[in-house]
């Protein structure tokens, strides 16, 4: 199962090799990590992604919650929340096919953000999903570079 | 007023209440170590850093304070992490400082710069570097207090010598509010009340007991328990003195060396009720065959620890004091005589047995230690065969009275946590059961011993092997015995498994004369009946003394669980 976790952490000296090395130490695969400001500057806010059973879960969260800088761990699971990723996918493309990946960038309400002779650089924020779609149409056409910020999160509602 | 960074660190250890502590100055330590000249903190010179962190951690074993140690930069750094591991695996509390590059520095390859946070920070509880002398009094009331709360363990503070060197005031913070670092000691009563209800079901219940007691001061407790539901209790090898040892009640250690009874008992219970234990696997063998038929309760004060090996049926987190006394209000008075029965059946069919003849015996010596001392003294162990045999033949009575590195399993351990112990209980009788191979590994610290009068005793069991692993290869590897002989020479056929044959060579060294060499005194037992005199006028006199016994070679310890095999497929002889 892949779960979300969120991370507030004290915004000190080291704490992100606290948290990798523990990841690493106790075998825990980390799909994808982001690490932010929150409302306040003391605070990190951390955002995991990471796979496992119930049993890898509970320990994760246990292990993060023991560390002595992390302040709050929340796994939201099936819980109502929100996800983010951005994704900058650099596509080759010439006069030719230009138009044909300006309408698929519409259709995902990406935006093209760089355009040279031979290539187009495309932005687009969304879920897991909605990237993974978007990828899959703009294979074909050869993607040439893609980098992502790491998926972030924030729960529903007024908690 | 203003203060440099290294007279507020003396401050905040007499602050702290810091008597005494361990270590090795270093280039970037002098702005320290000239203020520590003449003060109050008494620093006991090892002869090297990992000694210093033993002594610490042996300090707080045996006392339930912080110990403290100190060392250099870099190499001295670098030599005090089997130290802080070993503490770490046992969760004792230790506040490690270290000195570090000037803050300028940091990052640049400087002569002798290591990243020293970066390379504890698996080993420790917590870390940190102080790069301004302003924080340099709070993080040391932070370092301290996280080292002894909640679950214990070390906790390392890395001082650039020009933080030393800098000047501010020096404001010692009367409270401490860590925002992220809340350790949760009382349980819940919900759960309390439905453990209290489970041990009230059960019929074949076992106290299974570990460090975490000894942490917590919570014998009384749990003999109270114990007595009023009528539970038989095993230990860990971290909790041997917690219990009893004649108690009727008390089943001795279990796991891979544990006891035959203790075994069979968590393996036929019905409901193990974990008091600070953590479920090694030295101690539940295959957990997939571990106790089928058992309810868990397990209380800790590391969420961590539940539910990480074996599943918990009623997890209880918290101080094991605090929630015990809750449960001793609750609990109903019991009695499980049919279960108790069974469990001596167990226990008459497969007692602790060696043999007992003219030869010089590992047992035996340990035998007669315990009778000797009433089981009294602190013992501390290194590791192998005769810490087994110590845990298995010496009767603890108290707790904080058995040390041994349980955990990572460190050789070199003893002799340096028992000059700790020494230190911090200077009118007890001090014992560190070695191996000659562990001996060797913390050999030095004779001259720390005698040169400060820590009169500990050194009883050498000596088989002339690296026993435990030898033990191994006689059962598990067909009798090679590859590098495990402590005597082999150059000369040696390069096949031999003979202990004791007519080409062997001498055993180097000869532990009598090293004795002497660094002032203490040195004897050699190759007779079963000088063991007693030899004890005796070594408890007597007032120095460190180095006994060593010539035991059996090929001693093996039994009985054993072997590696992936069930508690109760426990091996009680060999073939
Ligand atoms: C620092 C360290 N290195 C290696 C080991 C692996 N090891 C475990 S027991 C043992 C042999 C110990 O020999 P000795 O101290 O003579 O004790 P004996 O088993 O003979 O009683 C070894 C090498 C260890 N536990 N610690
Ligand atoms: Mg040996």
């Amino acid at each position: 199962m892949r779960h979300t976790i969120s991370v507030l952490v004290e915004n000190k000296f080291g704490v992100l090799a606290r948290i990798s090395t523990l990841f690493a130490a106790r075998g825990f695969n980390i799909d994808s990590l982001a690490v932010g400001e929150t409302e306040d500057p003391d605070v990190s806010r951390m955002t995991i992604i990471v796979k496992g059973d119930d049993r890898i879960l509970e320990q994760v969260e246990k292990q993060l919650n023991k560390l002595v800088d992390v302040i709050k761990v929340v796994d939201f699971g099936q819980a109502q929340h929100v996800e983010r990723d951005l994704a900058l996918i650099k596509v080759k493309a010439d006069k030719s096919n230009r138009s044909e990946i300006m309408q698929v960038t519409d259709i995902f309400r990406a935006k093209i953000i760089d355009v040279s002779a031979d290539s187009i650089i495309i932005e687009t924020t969304g879920d897991e999903e909605k990237i993974r779609a978007l990828l899959a149409m703009l294979k074909p056409f050869g993607v040439k570079e893609m980098c992502r910020t790491g998926i972030i999160a924030m729960g529903r509602g007024g908690k | 007023m203003k203060k440099t960074g290294a007279e507020i660190f003396v401050e905040c250890l007499i602050k702290e209440k810091v008597d005494i502590m361990f270590g090795i100055p270093g280039g970037v330590l002098l702005p320290i170590f000239d203020k520590l000249y003449g003060s109050p903190v008494r620093l006991v010179l090892t002869r090297h850093e990992q000694g210093a962190a033993h002594m610490a951690d042996g300090y707080a074993r045996s006392t339930g304070k912080t110990g403290v140690c100190i060392a250099t930069s870099g190499p001295g750094a670098t030599n005090l992490v089997t130290g802080l591991a070993t503490a770490y695996m046992d969760s004792i509390p230790v506040v490690a400082f270290t000195g570090q590059v000037a803050t300028t520095l940091i990052g640049n390859d400087a002569f002798q710069e290591a990243d020293t946070t970066g390379i504890t920070r698996p080993v420790t509880k917590h870390n940190f570097l102080v790069r301004d002398v302003r924080e340099l009094a709070r993080t040391i009331k932070e370092a301290f207090h996280i080292a002894s709360t909640g679950r214990p363990g070390p906790v390392l503070i890395d001082i650039p010598v020009d933080v030393q060197r800098a000047e501010t005031e020096f404001v010692w913070p009367e409270n401490l509010e860590i925002r992220s670092y809340k350790p949760n000691y009382k349980g819940h009563p919900v759960q309390i009340k439905r453990a209290s209800e489970a041990i009230d079901a059960s019929h074949k219940p076992v106290l299974y007991v570990g460090g975490g007691v000894v942490t917590s001061d919570a014998s009384k407790e749990v003999i109270e328990l114990a007595k009023k539901a009528d539970i038989p209790v095993t230990t860990t090898l971290l909790a041997m003195g917690a219990f009893p040892p004649d108690s009727p009640l008390s089943l001795g250690m279990l796991g891979m060396h544990g006891t035959y009874w203790a075994n069979h008992a968590m393996q036929n219970s019905d409901l193990i009720i974990a008091v600070g234990s953590r479920f090694d696997d030295r101690c539940t063998g295959k957990l997939a065959a571990f106790a089928p038929k058992a309810k868990v309760v397990h209380i800790d004060i590391d969420p961590t620890s539940i539910s990480k090996n074996v599943k918990t049926d009623i997890p209880l987190v918290g101080d094991a004091k605090a929630i015990l006394t809750e449960l001793n209000k609750t609990v109903k008075k019991a009695s499980h005589e049919k279960w108790i029965e069974t469990i001596d059946g167990w226990k008459k069919k497969h007692p602790l047995l060696y043999k007992e003849d003219n030869k010089l015996r590992p047992q035996y010596v340990i035998e007669t230690i315990s009778e000797l001392t009433k089981g009294e003294a602190i013992v501390v162990t290194e590791v192998g065969q005769h810490q087994m045999w110590s845990a298995q033949y010496y009767s603890a009575k108290l707790p904080r009275h058995f040390l041994s590195s349980g955990g990572l399993g460190t050789m070199g351990f003893g002799f340096p946590a028992a000059i700790g112990a020494k230190m911090a209980n200077p009118g007890k009788l001090v014992i560190d059961i070695a191996g000659d191979g562990s001996f060797q590994m913390n050999i030095q610290e004779l001259a720390t011993a005698v040169l400060n009068e820590v009169n500990v005793k050194i009883v050498i069991l000596n088989n002339k092997y690296l026993g435990m692993v030898r033990q191994w290869q006689e059962m598990f590897y067909g009798k090679r015995y590859s590098s495990t002989c402590l005597h082999r020479h150059e000369g040696c056929p390069p096949k031999c498994n003979e202990p004791g044959g007519k080409d062997c060579q001498i055993y180097i060294p000869d532990f009598v004369k090293v004795a002497e060499a660094y002032g203490a005194l040195g004897m050699r037992v190759t007779d079963k009946k000088d063991v007693v005199p030899t004890l005796k006028k070594a408890f007597s006199v007032k120095k460190p003394v180095v006994m060593e016994f010539m035991v059996e070679q090929e001693e093996n310890v039994l009985p054993m669980v072997p590696t992936g095999a069930a508690l109760d497929e426990i091996i009680t002889r060999l073939a």
